[in-house]
């Protein structure tokens, strides 16, 4: 229609002249013809009414005129696209060897306009072009047109991405249907195209690379497809294969000359940006659980592939259950420099999940000859170009990439009363979370009196319980306080909660529960923080574990979606937020295929999940289906695993025998020999991580809830499990879930746990 | 004798041993092996190696994975008397690329026996799966059984 439009505008003039000239013909003839020689208002020519022969010659000339004159036009414009076409190429090839610095930060304000000018217009040219080469005045047409509005929009960047657009169209379509015959394929496009398509094909592959996924997402499922057999390809440059497959196979020709050309660009970018790589295929933002879990699972199944890990922390990925847990237990007074901790078996490790020398460095990226892993430190992705498959770092830098995983996690929330409390107060509040973190609490234990834990969920409790072994030592005041009844109160049954609030307090740990606190002030060096019911407690410093507050910041941005209800940026079934946008851990709202849609924020289902995130990057397209587990153990005889939907406020069946002895975490830990307990069952091991001076006799009284199975029932079904002290028995556990039968009597299942057996 | 009582809505039974000794009636649903959903074993069941098993570590993602999974292959497909007699030049490249980190694969035995030796030894300090330490017998237990997946999918998974 456009091009309808387009052409009738050429031939506007034309068709205007020659209408004149014939409506001025028939008035003659009109007039000739007229018996009546009546005046006629109407176009008067100097031949009047007699001297028909003349008119007619005079007519025929007209028309001749008009036509010869409509040819030249039609000649002269083809030779001026012709003249521009190639005056384009001669830009572009010099282009490459310019600094590409100026170009990207310009290329997404541009983008941002261009995309939308160009894509309607090229739209429908776009289809019918490879199908036919065009008559060259149609063409140039509308090519004429995309590219007056690139050129409005300044440097080669903009051009570059308006016409990947349009290449990409008939790339895809031409690429679907004959898929391998990439000779052919090209000189259609050649001609279809002329002055749009080849000149970014051949461009700098980088900035190619940005817009190619811009245009069809249905369409680019077999690009991807194709991206990830290609990449394999052995190339000099990883880069420039991406961004060829991602093109198109039939585009695949072309840039493959250009390694040179992108190893070139890369090298003259600026000082600033000579660490960031420009691109990566797998670009994972975010350096924790999960995205390491990722990582590996696309190096697994991807061989060569490159990825790259960008974090704001300044360290290198590490695992978190020990920053509250082992590390407090562990009798080495380096513990905060070295961060290695003991394992039950004795064996010792590192909380990174890998020493440097794993990793690629982000300089060696793009040569890696066999691929790896590269972490990019202390940079934050600050805005998502979903459009553009791109990202932009806190620094400016532009990282393009062609698969991403969102594995943000989150931030520890904080109390309000404790924000508005004033400085003096913050500065002796720690939101605990990350490494530092741990360092700055672990040296600030060491120097004061009184500490308070406000929170008596999974993380409250561990750190109180790890604080109160300390205080036997050192006679550190440790306090908790929490609004529930007990300790675990949103996840234990109320009278298993009771029971682990008297196993903390026997940690050494003042528990006041029910404490909702209702201000903190500091004074005569104190912190005072005063409860609503009146109590008064004063401590030296407070570690606020009241949640976590799943980051999203790129959500705006990106323009994916939140979730309401459980905070988080919403997924599919199969960890997907949009094409080749994954989420992955703490920060991923997921619809669960068994229990529904949730989000868990714990470690076993960071690893799974990024682990499946991993996999659907690399063309799996697997669903949530392995549950996750988690635990925790909250001294030395008190410890769980769990799966499943934990939540108190079901209702519960509880199946339990009396604890001998041998039933406590540090037994099944000594008995099979491993380390953390969530990779147990994968790799056939489990345990407890918790050290204790002395095996604590089982407590003798009327209701002993040793160990044991306690069922959370939905609807009849069973959607959530813990095994009380009971070890090695996660599998059974996980197959009852995902079975999701209605069980009559759930005496039964437990029997399958034989909790009675060691 | 068990004892049962409620909370609320919570109920809570007791059993003795005995009590539990008659076995269950609860009926579980059979596994299908070849539900693409679930995570595999080592060896997947079209009889290939699943690089991304747990069991393995980082063994197949770290700098020498290239090495290790040309190494594995070819022991794995072997069909030669001493299994794997005919790789000795893939083993031998993967030592000498592991040589190279000694930091990710300490040197702590003799590697040319098996990849499972090498896999145990170098990975357990360092380079393991987002948790630490590994079951040494699972992995020897997958070269020496590799066509049946370690005992049941989901404890290898």
């Amino acid at each position: 229609m456009l091009k309808c439009r387009t052409v009738w505008k050429k031939l506007a003039p034309l068709a205007r002249a020659s209408s004149t000239v014939c409506r001025q013909n028939v008035r003659r003839a009109g007039l000739n013809n007229g018996r009546i020689p009546t005046s006629v208002p109407t176009a008067h020519m100097s031949s009047g009414p007699a001297g028909g022969g003349g008119d007619n010659l005079k007519y025929a000339l007209l028309v001749g005129l008009a036509g010869i004159g409509g040819l030249t036009y039609a000649i002269i414009t083809v030779k001026g696209d012709q003249k521009r076409y190639e005056k384009r190429i001669a830009e572009i090839e010099s282009r490459p060897s310019k600094a590409t610095t100026d170009v990207q930060p310009k290329a997404p304000a541009v983008e941002a306009s261009e995309p939308e000018e160009a894509v309607p217009e090229p739209e429908p040219e776009a289809a019918p072009s490879p199908e036919e080469p065009s008559p060259p005045a149609e063409v140039a047409a509308p090519g004429a047109d995309v590219e007056a509005v690139a050129h409005d929009a300044e440097v080669a960047a903009s051009s570059q991405t308006t016409e990947p657009p349009p290449a990409d169209e008939p790339l895809v379509e031409a690429s679907t249907e004959e898929a391998a015959a990439s000779p052919a394929a090209v000189p259609v496009i050649e001609e279809a195209d002329e002055p749009v398509v080849e000149s970014p094909v051949e461009a700098a592959a980088p900035a190619a690379a940005l817009v190619v996924e811009d245009e069809p997402s249905p369409p680019s499922e077999p690009p991807p497809a194709e991206l990830s057999e290609q990449e394999p390809a052995p190339t000099a440059v990883e880069e420039s294969e991406p961004a060829a497959a991602a093109a198109g196979p039939p585009a695949a020709e072309p840039p493959e000359p250009q390694p040179e050309v992108v190893a070139e660009s890369a090298a003259d970018s600026t000082p600033a940006s000579a660490k960031v790589p420009s691109h990566a295929p797998y670009l994972l933002i975010g350096g924790g659980t999960a995205s390491f879990a990722a990582a590996r699972s696309i190096r697994a199944r991807d061989p060569g592939a490159t990825v790259l890990i960008v974090t704001d922390e300044p360290d290198l990925p590490y695992m978190r259950p020990p920053l509250s847990k082992e590390l407090w237990f562990s009798d080495d007074p380096s513990v905060t420099e070295t961060l290695r901790f003991k394992q039950w078996n004795g064996k010792e490790r590192s909380i990174y999940f890998q020493p440097p020398s794993f990793y690629v460095k982000p300089e060696e990226f793009d040569s890696a000859e066999n691929g790896g892993v590269a972490v990019l430190t202390s940079k934050k992705v600050v805005h998502m170009d979903v459009r553009g498959n791109k990202v932009k770092l806190d620094d400016n830098t532009e990282i393009s990439y062609d698969k991403c995983l969102i594995a943000t996690g989150g931030i520890p929330r904080n109390l309000q009363v404790v924000e508005r409390a004033g400085e003096e107060v913050m500065k002796r509040t720690t939101l605990f979370r990350k490494i530092e973190d741990f360092k700055s609490l672990e040296k600030v234990s060491r120097n004061i009196n009184s500490i308070t834990i406000i929170g008596g969920g999974f993380l409250g409790s561990e750190l109180a319980c790890a604080l109160g072994r300390r205080s036997t030592e050192s006679g550190l005041e440790v306090i908790q306080m929490f609004p529930e009844k007990g300790n675990m109160g949103k996840v234990l049954p109320e009278y298993l909660s009771n029971w682990t609030t008297e196993k903390v307090k026997r940690e050494g740990v003042k528990v006041i529960s029910e404490a909702l606190v209702k201000s903190v002030k500091y004074k005569d060096d104190k912190l005072e923080i005063h409860l609503k019911d009146g109590r008064l407690v004063k401590t030296d410093h407070i570690v606020a574990a009241v949640g976590l507050e799943p980051n999203v910041d790129l959500a705006k941005s990106a323009g994916l979606e939140v979730d309401s209800d459980f905070g988080g940026y919403r997924v599919n079934a199969e960890l997907q937020a949009r094409s080749n946008i994954w989420v992955a851990g703490d920060a991923a709202c997921f619809y669960d295929i068994r229990l529904g849609r949730r989000r868990v924020e714990h470690h076993d289902h960071a690893v799974v999940s990024g682990r499946l995130a991993g996999e659907n990057m690399t063309g799996a397209s697997k669903p949530y289906w392995h549950q996750s587990m988690f635990w925790s153990d909250l001294g030395p005889d008190v410890g769980y695993e769990a799966i499943g939907i934990v939540d108190s406020s079901l209702p519960t069946v509880g199946v339990f025998a009396k604890a001998t002895a041998k039933d406590t975490p540090k037994a099944a830990t000594e008995k099979s020999g491993t380390g953390i307990r969530s990779e147990s069952e994968t790799e056939d091991t489990a345990t407890s991580a918790v050290a204790s001076a002395t095996p604590a006799p089982a407590v003798e009284h009327k209701d002993d809830y040793g160990k044991g199975v306690i069922f959370y029932v939905r609807d009849k079904v069973v959607v959530g499990i813990i095994l009380w002290n009971v070890f090695n028995r996660m599998p059974i556990a996980r197959k009852i879930i995902k079975d999701g039968e209605e069980h009559a009597d759930l005496n039964e299942v437990a029997k399958l746990f034989n909790i009675h057996e060691d | 004798m068990s004892h049962c009582k409620q909370e609320g809505k919570d109920r809570i039974i007791f059993v003795t041993k005995e009590d539990h000794e008659t076995p269950s009636n609860a009926e579980l649903i059979a596994d299908d092996p070849n539900d693409p959903y679930e995570d595999q074993g080592l060896i997947l069941p079209n009889g290939e190696i699943n690089w991304n098993c747990p069991c393995l570590g980082g063994m197949a993602s770290g700098p020498c994975g290239s090495q290790f999974k040309e190494a594995f292959s070819c022991f794995h497909y072997s069909k030669e008397e001493v299994k794997g007699s005919e790789c000795i030049d893939q083993f031998r490249g993967m030592q000498e690329c592991m040589q190279k980190f000694p930091e990710l694969y300490p040197q702590e035995e003799d590697k040319e026996s098996s990849p499972e030796a090498e896999s145990e030894s170098g990975s357990a300090p360092a380079d393991d799966s987002a948790s630490p330490s590994q079951n040494d017998s699972l992995p020897s237990s997958a070269v020496a059984s590799e066509g049946v997946p370690p005992t049941d999918p989901q404890s290898a998974s």
